[in-house]
């Protein structure tokens, strides 16, 4: 697994897209346009996206497990310090400024 | 051409005229792949028993030995894969597998809001429950509601973290030992680790059920 | 584009969660090993399965118990990828069906 390829390095901030277009996507709608912290960079997958479709997955895309504050991710959500965490590939993701 | 029925029966005997028009449609989908030479008995016989193969008790057995010894432990948080195949559990078919160690301050709990994604290699089949809606929808963004439906209620001081298992990776949450297990057997561990444990909807049962 | 029926993280109205387990019929336990030694051979990945599944009407999604939408599922991608028609396997069914009668 080619680690330095990855764009995103654990701890960093990120901003998840907010996209709505057709085909398999394998990003949950709830988590669409939340911010949090990447976990773990988990290596290369095939993309889902094009498997779905019958194409062959490639490029490979980089997953990541990002982490949200789950009172990010809720209107009301009440224990402080919980968490959701969410396997996500790299093109979903922006840097959050 | 006589087609074999050897795997028509394992499991309950459902009548065939009382299946609903889509569960009936399986028997003519099997008939056909068979005929045209896409699946053989064989192909299909080989899944239903890799499948029964399968089940809570593998992922008991990690735990427990993970309890027991440390430096075991320490294997299968590094490599979870290589970790179960020391005990003669074939995890291979999974992408990537990642092992969420419970803390006396931290729970695990894991869900596929999108599907029914689990650790079927380790596992077995996932339970009707995790496949229903009301846990898919509520687990996100109620786990500790959840949790108390299983019988866990969690102080506030300890932080919950919901994993979902939306791509390649499956995962499997290695319980908190019970406090005052030390001198259990083995085995007497394994009955202690659920399947709704390793799941993370429940701690670790505290003592060997009658 | 609205969000998928089976997109469902975070949806309100969730009630109580049914802890039952029903034991799998044989029916279920053969769409179960059918659909996985489609996979073992190549003949359809996981995300086509799923792809399928996510594009059937909401009716029929919801309507349907699991392995029901799998049956579903694997039928739409044989025929997708030609390897069987919806004929043959209305005629093959029709000719179970003269088989299993009515007890």
């Amino acid at each position: 697994m080619n680690e330095s390829t990855a764009k995103f390095k654990p701890g960093e901030r990120v901003r998840v897209r907010f996209e709505d277009r057709p085909g398999h996507i394998r990003t949950p709608w709830y988590i669409r346009g939340k911010t949090g912290s990447v976990e773990r960079i988990h290596g290369e997958f095939l993309n889902p996206e094009s498997l779905g479709h019958g194409g062959d997955g490639l490029p490979k895309k980089i997953l990541y497990s990002v982490a949200f504050q789950q009172g990010e991710v809720w209107e009301r959500y009440d224990v402080t310090q919980d968490k959701l965490v969410v396997d996500i590939f790299e093109h979903w993701l922006d840097p959050a400024n | 051409m006589s087609v074999d029925h050897s795997t028509d029966s394992h499991g309950h005997e459902h009548p065939k005229h009382e299946l609903s028009a889509v569960a009936r449609r399986v028997y003519a989908i099997r008939e056909l792949l068979l005929e045209k030479g896409v699946l053989s008995e064989h192909d299909i016989r080989c899944q239903i028993e890799y499948q029964e193969a399968r089940s809570p008790v593998n992922g008991a057995k990690i735990v427990a030995r993970a309890w027991t010894d440390p430096a075991y432990k320490t294997r299968l948080i590094a490599d979870p894969k290589a970790a179960c195949l020391e005990l003669g559990i074939d995890a291979t078919s999974i992408n990537e597998f990642v092992v969420l160690e419970n803390m006396e301050k931290v729970r695990h709990m894991v869900v596929c809001t999108l599907c029914s994604c689990y650790p079927r290699a380790i596992l077995g089949r996932p339970p009707d429950w995790y496949k229903s809606f009301n846990y898919r929808q509520r687990s996100v963004s109620d786990p500790r509601s959840v949790m108390r439906e299983f019988g866990l209620n969690l102080p506030d001081d300890v932080e919950v973290r919901v994993h979902d298992s939306t791509a390649d990776i499956r995962y499997l949450v290695l319980p908190l030992r019970p406090k005052g297990t030390e001198n259990l057997s083995a085995a007497e561990l394994e009955r202690l680790i659920t399947r709704d444990s390793m799941i993370g909807v429940m701690d670790a049962l505290p003592e060997v059920p009658k | 584009m609205a969000r998928g029926h089976h997109d469902v993280g975070g949806l309100a109205g969730a009630g109580p969660i049914d802890q039952s387990q029903h034991e799998l019929a044989d029916w279920e336990i053969l769409a179960d090993a059918i659909n996985q030694a489609l996979g073992a051979k190549g003949i359809r990945r996981t995300d086509e399965l799923r792809r399928v599944r996510e594009e059937m009407e909401s009716d029929a999604y919801q309507g349907m118990s699991y392995y029901e939408r799998w049956i579903a599922s694997m039928e739409t991608i044989l025929l997708e990828k030609k390897i069987l028609t919806r004929d043959e396997i209305d005629r093959k069914l029709a000719e179970f069906e003269k088989k299993w009668g009515e007890p």
